[in-house]
């Protein structure tokens, strides 16, 4: 196959960037996409050329470092899979693509497609755990936890924090990424006495970096992790229950 | 010098409860006067950065990735385990401990595993209490699955991600301390030495991934946390970033460098498509738990699978193995695997794959149930593969996974570096000659919720109102000077290959003269290219770019010229040791049914290798292991 790649390349944080065309030959159907950038950057570097900087790491769809938006959707065309695991099967010989990397205000670009995502551990590190110490846990079986609730938490903390959440969605909102971490905690017994603080405060976070949630829906269509809207409503059903109670302990 | 691991003088059982209790103590209003630098965030490191944090102690923590939930523990996908007998099965501490030894094939200490199996079980208690969202049965309670190489159902998960849930809860608890202001956290920031004076470890030199700024931070104690080193075969299920880097460069300062040959080859990956291949996706083998292995029992049988009748097929593990069948150890598993190929039964691109065939199980407990279990492992594997594994058999191939060698550490987790501990992955202690499956969350946690916690006290309460070293103290001066040497090096050398490039070629050497197999002839004839390798390296490279920006080739090229010191260790010590052991298979040391033969009167002991300089023949030291509580058996899961 032979595509035609349109890439953005931005120096740093500080300069303006823009789009560079690329041709690339002998692409096999069976490579990622990312094995396809591989050879477009050992072309580059071997002509002495900057390679394209990109973010990734395990790929194989778990860690949430890669990113890209690919014709102007995160993480490319296919439903439920992330970049790194998008294969070039996916396109057709003579495909022009557009290779751009997240877009929204909250993560800037570093260089070429790799963005700071700093705002997301932030959101985390506002209440997005269970303050239990090491040592002082009661044994594992003490607490039964009904299967139904056990596989609803897993749902929600199957999010990787990728970040496609937010690039995709047309105001920047953080509420996808929030809302799992929220429900897999509110949903877990281990997780209600912090719960009120919990909201309110990774609440708080996200609006001091993230646009405004509308409902679009755009976050779950591109999730690679098919992270379910229905979340949001958990969130915002915490949030005003939050609201209601005048004691963060309650 | 004699190696001494500082095991406690005590009955097997009561070990680690006396040890704790001799240790010295930090008292806590103390604790806040020390500074302790942590490099990693997987799951020993983001433990032992927060539960250190908890204690009182300031901690820096640092990290290659753009964030600490990132680090490659999140792939781990099949479980963890631990000795809770939930299941009534007759599982115990003694049994988890014995199977963890005799998995390892008897090249593992006594005391640091049964201190591994002790506390595995409050690292479930931890994680239950964190929040992670283990799988459950419908009254309420734990789910549990039996998993490679074990005959109790001892192995916890979530779904195919229990790696991912254990780290974010780790990561979690991290969080929380950096919230808290306890500890410190540098993200896409890369050590690229340790600082040693006066013969401790007091400090690190790291570059900032984006701005390049290369800067000294100094310590009271440096903790590396920094995984395994697989990545040398290039190919292999680690992620990219993964390196080895920090624990060499730590070598090269004096660390003793253990067991290096202990890679462990993974039997159930997906099986390389072509040229391109980048790397390397593991199936989790809890899929061995319910698929059928198996080839065509004609060499050469290009028909499709579904075609080849049952008895034209060969079902080689339950054939070979009858007790184990399918759930062999890993390393049996891949030899089993590499020997049919070998014999031309081998299916998918250049014969390198065997069938693993769900059929059976899904007529048996039907598709609902199958898709509950590894529904994301066959998405995972459609995506990559186009073909549907509920439909067609799985194509599997063993690829690196892990690795049991590492720094030399003592029962403390220190090595001969004082002041310089290793923890997870990057130490060599638990595993023997061979890991077995749901171990390395195990380890990881073990090392930093509840062993290092604890160890690292009585190192910090013996130099109590000492003053970590300044970083303007010429140590860290030259350190950083040498640093940036090696940097501008790279930078300015006018050659014309790639840093990936150099790469592939290490690891196809490492692969076929290192790998699954090795041998005399081939181990010396490696140890002849890598010299000449390594200085083609330094002489044809070439790095685009400069240091002082986000350079990404600059930092394949640093880890590749780790890579390659390092598997010139690898081959030594797999030629040194002249027996087979657990993953160490050397061809000339086999029984007649092809198992591996150790010779236990000559290599009982850990391989500890001194960095001697530059061109110079590394000298090997002897830990002598010695058996106690468990008799020494040839390995049979027939």
């Amino acid at each position: 196959m032979q595509m035609r790649l349109r890439v953005w390349r931005q120096k740093n944080r500080d300069t303006q960037g823009s789009l560079v065309d690329y041709a690339v030959d002998d692409v096999s159907s069976e490579m990622s996409f990312l094995e396809m950038l591989d050879v477009l950057n050992e072309r580059l570097a071997g002509e002495g050329d900057d390679p394209i900087a990109f973010d990734h790491d395990c790929r194989e769809g778990i860690c949430g470092t890669c990113s890209l938006m690919i014709n102007g959707q995160a993480h490319g065309p296919n439903r439920a899979t992330t970049t790194c695991q998008l294969h070039m099967r996916s396109f057709e010989d003579g495909d022009t693509i557009r290779i751009e990397p997240w877009r929204a205000a909250a993560f800037p670009v570093l260089k070429d497609l790799v963005v700071d995502r700093a705002p997301l551990d932030a959101i985390v590190q506002a209440g997005g755990y269970i303050s239990v110490n090491t040592g002082s846990a009661p044994d594992a079986n003490l607490i039964p936890i009904g299967k139904p609730v056990a596989d609803r938490a897993m749902d929600a903390a199957a999010c990787i924090g990728c970040g496609a959440c937010v690039a995709q969605c047309p105001n920047g909102a953080g509420q996808l990424f929030t809302a799992a971490k929220v429900s897999q905690l509110a949903l877990l017994p281990q997780g209600k006495p912090e719960r009120t603080k919990r909201v309110r405060s990774m609440v708080a976070t996200m609006e001091d970096y993230f646009g405004s949630c509308s409902n679009f829906g755009e976050c779950e269509a591109v999730c690679p992790k098919e992270i379910s809207l229905d979340f949001i409503a958990v969130m915002n059903r915490e949030y005003v229950r939050a609201a209601l109670v005048s004691d963060p302990g309650d | 010098m004699t190696l001494d691991a500082k095991i406690p003088a005590a009955p097997l059982a009561e070990m680690w409860t006396q040890h704790k209790f001799d240790l010295k103590l930090v008292n806590p209003a103390n604790k806040r006067r020390f500074e302790i630098i942590v490099v990693g965030s997987g799951l020993a490191g983001a433990s032992a950065s927060s539960t250190m944090a908890e204690l009182g102690y300031n901690v820096k923590c640092f990290c290659y990735q753009d964030s600490a939930r990132r680090a490659h523990s999140i792939s781990a996908q099949g479980g963890i385990n631990a000795a809770k007998n939930y299941q009534n099965d007759g599982d115990s501490v003694f049994r988890l401990f014995y199977d963890t030894v005799k998995g390892g094939d008897f090249r593992s200490r006594e005391g640091n595993v049964h201190r591994l199996a002790e506390v595995s079980v409050n690292i479930m208690d931890q994680c239950v209490a964190q929040g992670v969202p283990f799988a459950r049965e419908y009254g309420g309670h734990l789910s549990n699955r039996s998993f490679g190489g074990a005959q109790v159902s001892r192995t916890f998960y979530a779904r195919g991600q229990t790696g991912q849930q254990l780290l974010l809860g780790a990561y979690q608890a991290l969080q929380r301390q950096i919230a808290l202001g306890k500890v410190e956290m540098f993200p896409r920031t890369e050590m690229l030495e340790v600082v040693v004076e006066d013969g401790r470890a007091r400090g690190i030199i790291t570059r900032d991934m984006v701005t390049g700024e290369i800067a000294s931070h100094s310590a009271d104690a440096v903790v590396l946390a920094t995984g395994g080193y697989v990545n040398v075969f290039f190919l292999s299920t680690n992620a990219k970033g993964c390196n080895t880097t920090a624990i060499w460069r730590a070598h090269r300062k004096g660390a003793f460098f253990a067991n290096p040959c202990y890679t462990q080859i993974h039997p159930t990956c997906i099986p390389v498509s072509g040229e391109y291949q980048s790397k390397l996706t593991l199936m989790s083998e809890s899929l061995r738990n319910d698929g059928r292995i198996w080839v065509p029992a004609k060499p050469g049988d290009d028909r499709p699978p579904s075609e080849i009748p049952e008895d034209e097929r060969d079902y080689y593990l339950e054939r070979k193995y009858p007790a184990f069948g399918n759930l062999v150890p890993r390393d049996i598993a891949s030899r089993a695997a590499k020997e049919v190929c070998d014999a031309g039964h081998g299916v998918a691109h250049a014969g390198l794959g065997v069938y693993l065939d769900f059929e059976d199980a899904i007529g048996r407990l039907g598709r609902d149930t199958i898709e509950d279990r590894y529904g994301n492992l066959f998405e995972m594997y459609e995506r990559i593969t186009g073909d549907d594994p509920y439909e067609v058999p799985m194509k599997i191939y063993p690829a690196p996974h892990y690795s049991m060698g590492g720094l030399w550490v003592d029962y403390n987790l220190m090595s001969n570096l004082p002041g310089l501990f290793v923890i997870g992955e990057a130490n060599f202690s638990d595993h023997g000659a061979n890991r077995l499956g749901a171990s390395a969350l195990m380890q990881g946690l073990a090392d930093g919720y509840f062993v290092l916690p604890y160890t690292i006290g009585d190192y910090l309460a013996r130099h109590m109102g000492e003053e970590p070293l300044p970083t303007d103290h010429e140590a860290f001066r030259e350190a950083e000077s040498g640093v940036q040497a090696r940097i501008e090096k790279l930078l300015s050398n006018d050659g014309s290959r790639t840093p990936e490039s150099f790469h592939r070629e290490l690891g196809r050497l490492a692969w076929d003269h290192c790998g699954m197999s090795r041998t005399r002839e081939g181990l010396l004839e490696a140890l002849a290219k890598l010299p000449e390798l390594k200085e083609r390296f330094w002489r044809e490279i070439k790095v685009v770019g400069d240091g002082a920006e986000l350079n990404q080739s600059l930092e394949v090229a640093g880890r590749v010229a780790d890579f390659l010191e390092l598997a010139e260790l690898m081959c030594r010590d797999a030629l040194e040791r002249e027996e087979s052991c657990g993953t160490h298979f050397r061809t000339e040391y086999q029984s007649a049914e092809g198992e591996a033969l150790r010779n236990d009167e000559q290599f009982t002991y850990v391989a500890a290798w001194e960095w001697a300089g530059e061109g110079e023949e590394p000298r090997l030291h002897k830990e002598q292991l010695e058996f106690e509580n468990v008799e020494l058996s040839q390995r049979s899961y027939k």
